[in-house]
C-alpha cells in the first residue's frame, strides 16, 4: 500500500524526571517510527517507560517533576517538540489522540457523555449545537454503542467498563485523527470485553486509515493486533521488528524470556518460565547492559556488563541491542 | 410507544453525585434541623417588610385595596415591577385604625405590627401581649427589630462569603492547578493572611472607611477567603492529576476550560463545607462589630446592635438581652451544624455503613 509512508516518527526522545532520590531516566533515547494505517505494538514491563514514551508525543510530560531532555517527533514533518502550547493543543485530540487505561476514571463524572463528546467536537471542528450533538452521537453509534440518543444523556458512573472504554474512543476518534495512542486500553477489562475493544479499534483504523500506537505488556494482544512491535527494557529499546519476525524469532534474550514466559496452546503442560529477578530500579541502573543480571545467556559476560549495546540494524528492518543478537557483531564490525 | 419507551429510560438521577450528598445530609438529623433554621432564616430575612411594618398586608379603604406591605416589599427589595415602583405611597396617618377598624374599611395586619423604626408611647416594656419581645429605651418593638435585623445577617454571611469565595477559589486554583513556584507565592501569601486577626484588622479598617454594612462585607470578605483557598488548592492538586483531567488534555481541552469546567464543578463539595463554616464566623464578626459600634449603624437594627442597646439598658430592662443572644447562637450553630453534615456526606471515610 502506497499509504504505508512514514507519519509520525520519534528520535532519540529522551525524558528525565527530577526526583528527590535523584534523576531518574524514564526514556533514554528512544526512536520509535509509526506508519500510516498500521498499527505499533511497544511492549514492556510496568516502569519500562512506554506509557511516558506515549506521553511525551502529546507533550503532557507532568513537568515538574518531568522533563523531555532531547530528541524530536517528527509528525507530518513538524517537530512537535518546538512546537507552542497553542499549536499543541490544535494537535492533541484533532491529529493525534490518546485513550487510556482505566476507562472507569477517564471519564469527568458531572458531565453526560454527550456532552464530553461534544466538547471535543466543538474545539476542534465548526460544529456547533445541534450539528455537533448529531456528531457525538454518530460516533457513539459508530463505536457500537446501543441507543446512544439515550446513553449521550447518561452519566459515566451508568456504564460499564467496556461501554466507558467505547465512549473514550468515541471521543478520540471524534476528530478522525491520523494517530491514536493507545496506552493500554484494554488492562482493565474482561478478556471478552478486551477483544471486542481491539476489534472495534481494528474496524475503526481501516475505516479512517488511521495509525495505532498500542501499548501493553499484553503479548497475546500483540500477536493479533500489531504490525511492528518495539520491546522497552529499563528506559530503551531492546528490540524492533514486525511483528512476525519477533514471534518467529525474537533476537533479544529479553523478548525470548518474555515469550517463553507465555503459556502455550497444546503440547505439555508445565510451568511457565519465568525472567528471573526484575525491573531494575531507574535511579540505580546496572552497568553495560541492563539487562545483563538477569540475562541467561550474557549474566556472566564481562562485555555484557560493561558495555552497553547500542540499538542496530541486525537483520533488514530487525533491530536489536544484544552482543548476542546473530549478526551484532559484524554490524559492529562494518562501523 | 416508541416516545413512551424512550422516557422511561429516561437517565435517573438519583445516582447523581449532588443529590446523593443532599440526601446524606438529609438523613443527618442535626444537619437537617440546622438547615431549616436556615431555610427560616432566609425567608424572614426575605419576607421581613412582610412580616413586621407597621402598614397592613392588604386593606380595603375608602372602597379601593392597597397592598403597602407588599409594595414595601418590593421597594425594599428594589425589584419590583414597574408599576408597583410608581404605585402612590399609601399614607398611614389616613388610616390610623391599629386597634380601631372603621367599619367599611378591612385590613389584614402582618404578624408585628410595627416597623423596625417605629417609636411607640411605651418605652423599655418587658414582653407583653402587644410587644412580644417588648419595646427599647425608644419604645420601638424588638421583634420587629429583631427581624429585620435577620436581612443583615442574611446579607452579611452570604455576600462576604461570596466575596471570599471568589477569591478563595481563584487563588486556590491557580496555586493548586499551576503548582511549582506559583504555588509556592500563593501559600506563603494565604499564610500570611491567615495570621492577620481579622478582627482587629476590621477594627482598624473601619477607623477609615465609613463603618456601615457594605463595608463590612467587603472587609470580611477580603479577609476570610484563605481557608477556602485552602481547600481548594487541595482539591486542584488531587483532581488535576484524575485521569479524565489528563484525558481532557490529551485531546487538547485549554487549562483555562480544565480548570473551570472540569476541575472545578468536582472540587466544589469541600469549598462548599468551608464556605458554610465561614458564613457563621461572618455572621458572629458583624454581630461583634455592630455591638462595638464599627458595624451596622444604628437606628438600622442588626443583632449586633440590638445587643449593643440591650447592654446599655441591662439593669432595667435584662430581657432585651435575650433575643439577639439567642439568634446569634441559632444561627452560628446552625450554620456549623449544616457544614458538618456537609462535610460528613461528602467525605467517604465517614461515611456509615448503614
Amino acid at each position: 500500500m502506497s499509504e504505508n509512508g512514514l507519519l509520525l516518527a520519534i528520535k532519540n526522545l529522551r525524558v528525565v524526571f527530577y526526583t528527590e532520590a535523584g534523576q531518574v531516566r524514564a526514556v533514554d533515547g528512544v526512536g520509535l517510527d509509526i506508519q500510516q494505517a498500521r498499527t505499533l505494538a511497544l511492549v514492556g514491563e510496568s516502569g519500562c517507560g512506554k506509557s511516558v514514551t506515549a506521553l511525551s508525543i502529546l507533550r503532557l510530560i507532568p513537568d515538574p517533576p518531568g522533563r523531555i531532555a532531547g530528541g524530536e517527533i517528527i509528525f507530518k514533518g513538524r517537530n512537535l517538540l518546538q512546537l507552542a502550547e497553542s499549536q499543541m493543543r490544535n494537535i492533541r485530540g484533532n491529529d493525534i489522540a490518546m485513550i487510556f487505561q482505566e476507562p472507569m476514571t477517564s471519564l469527568n463524572p458531572i458531565y453526560t457523555l454527550g456532552e464530553q463528546i461534544v466538547e471535543v467536537i466543538k474545539l476542534h471542528q465548526r460544529l456547533k449545537g445541534r450539528p455537533a450533538w448529531e456528531h457525538a452521537i454518530e460516533m457513539l453509534r459508530l463505536v457500537g454503542i446501543a441507543e446512544p440518543e439515550q446513553r449521550a444523556r447518561q452519566y459515566p458512573h451508568q456504564m460499564s467498563g467496556g461501554m466507558r472504554q467505547r465512549v473514550m474512543i468515541a471521543m478520540a476518534l471524534s476528530c478522525s485523527p491520523a494517530v491514536l495512542i493507545a496506552d493500554e486500553p484494554t488492562t482493565a477489562l474482561d478478556v471478552t470485553i478486551q477483544a471486542q475493544i481491539m476489534d472495534l479499534l481494528k474496524e475503526l483504523q481501516q475505516r479512517n486509515q488511521m495509525s495505532i500506537m498500542l501499548i501493553t505488556h499484553d503479548l497475546a494482544v500483540v500477536a493479533e493486533n500489531a504490525d511492528d512491535v518495539a520491546v522497552m527494557y529499563a528506559s530503551k529499546i531492546a528490540e524492533k521488528a514486525a511483528v512476525r519476525d519477533i514471534f518467529a524469532e525474537p533476537l533479544h534474550p529479553y523478548t525470548q524470556g518474555l515469550l517463553r514466559s507465555l503459556p502455550r496452546l497444546g503440547g505439555k503442560r508445565r510451568r511457565l518460565e519465568v525472567i528471573p529477578g526484575s525491573v531494575p530500579d531507574p535511579l540505580h541502573f546496572p552497568t553495560g547492559c541492563k539487562f545483563h543480571p538477569r540475562c541467561p545467556i550474557g549474566h556472566a559476560d564481562p562485555r555484557c556488563q560493561q558495555v552497553e549495546p547500542g540499538l542496530l540494524e541486525v537483520q533488514p528492518n530487525r533491530w536489536a541491542a544484544c552482543w548476542y543478537a546473530p549478526g551484532y557483531e559484524d554490524k559492529i564490525n562494518e562501523k | 410507544m416508541t416516545e413512551r419507551l424512550q422516557k422511561a429510560k429516561k437517565p435517573r438521577h438519583s445516582e447523581n453525585y449532588w443529590l446523593n450528598v443532599w440526601s446524606r445530609v438529609r438523613r443527618n438529623r442535626r444537619g437537617f434541623t440546622g438547615l431549616c433554621f436556615v431555610g427560616f432564616m432566609l425567608l424572614v430575612a426575605l419576607f421581613s417588610p412582610l412580616l413586621a411594618t407597621n402598614q397592613p398586608i392588604v386593606c380595603k379603604y375608602q372602597g379601593k385595596w392597597y397592598f403597602p406591605a407588599v409594595v414595601e416589599l418590593f421597594q425594599s427589595r428594589g425589584t419590583g415591577p414597574h408599576w408597583i415602583n410608581k404605585s402612590p405611597p399609601f399614607n398611614l396617618p389616613q388610616f390610623d385604625a391599629k386597634h380601631q377598624l372603621d367599619p367599611q374599611a378591612f385590613a389584614i395586619w402582618p404578624l408585628i405590627p410595627y416597623s423596625e423604626y417605629e417609636q411607640t408611647a411605651n418605652f423599655l416594656s418587658p414582653p407583653n401581649r402587644w410587644h412580644w419581645l417588648g419595646t427599647d429605651e425608644l419604645g420601638r418593638d424588638l421583634a420587629a427589630r429583631m427581624i429585620h435585623g435577620t436581612v443583615v445577617s442574611v446579607k452579611v454571611g452570604f455576600v462576604s462569603m461570596g466575596i471570599a469565595a471568589l477569591i478563595g477559589i481563584a487563588v486556590g486554583a491557580l496555586a493548586g492547578y499551576w503548582g511549582g513556584w506559583v504555588d509556592i507565592i500563593i501559600s506563603r501569601i494565604i499564610e500570611i493572611v491567615i495570621c492577620f486577626p481579622v478582627f482587629f484588622l476590621i477594627l482598624a479598617i473601619m477607623v477609615w472607611l465609613e463603618p456601615n454594612i457594605i463595608n463590612v462585607m467587603i472587609v470580611i470578605g477580603l479577609t476570610r477567603w484563605t481557608s477556602i483557598a485552602r481547600y481548594a488548592r487541595g482539591e486542584f492538586i488531587r483532581i488535576k492529576g484524575q485521569d479524565y483531567v489528563i484525558a481532557a488534555r490529551a485531546l487538547g481541552i485549554g487549562h483555562l476550560r480544565i480548570m473551570f469546567r472540569h476541575i472545578l464543578p468536582n472540587s466544589l463539595a469541600p469549598v462548599m463545607v468551608s464556605i458554610t463554616f465561614g458564613i457563621a464566623s461572618a455572621i458572629l464578626l458583624e454581630a461583634g462589630l455592630s455591638w462595638l459600634g464599627f458595624g451596622v449603624q444604628p437606628p438600622s437594627p442588626s443583632w449586633g446592635n440590638i445587643l449593643r442597646t440591650a447592654y446599655d439598658s441591662l439593669g432595667v430592662a435584662a430581657y432585651m438581652v435575650y433575643p439577639p443572644c439567642v439568634a446569634i447562637f441559632l444561627a452560628v450553630l446552625s450554620y456549623n451544624l449544616v457544614g458538618d453534615a456537609l462535610r460528613d456526606a461528602i467525605d467517604p471515610r465517614l461515611r456509615k455503613a448503614a
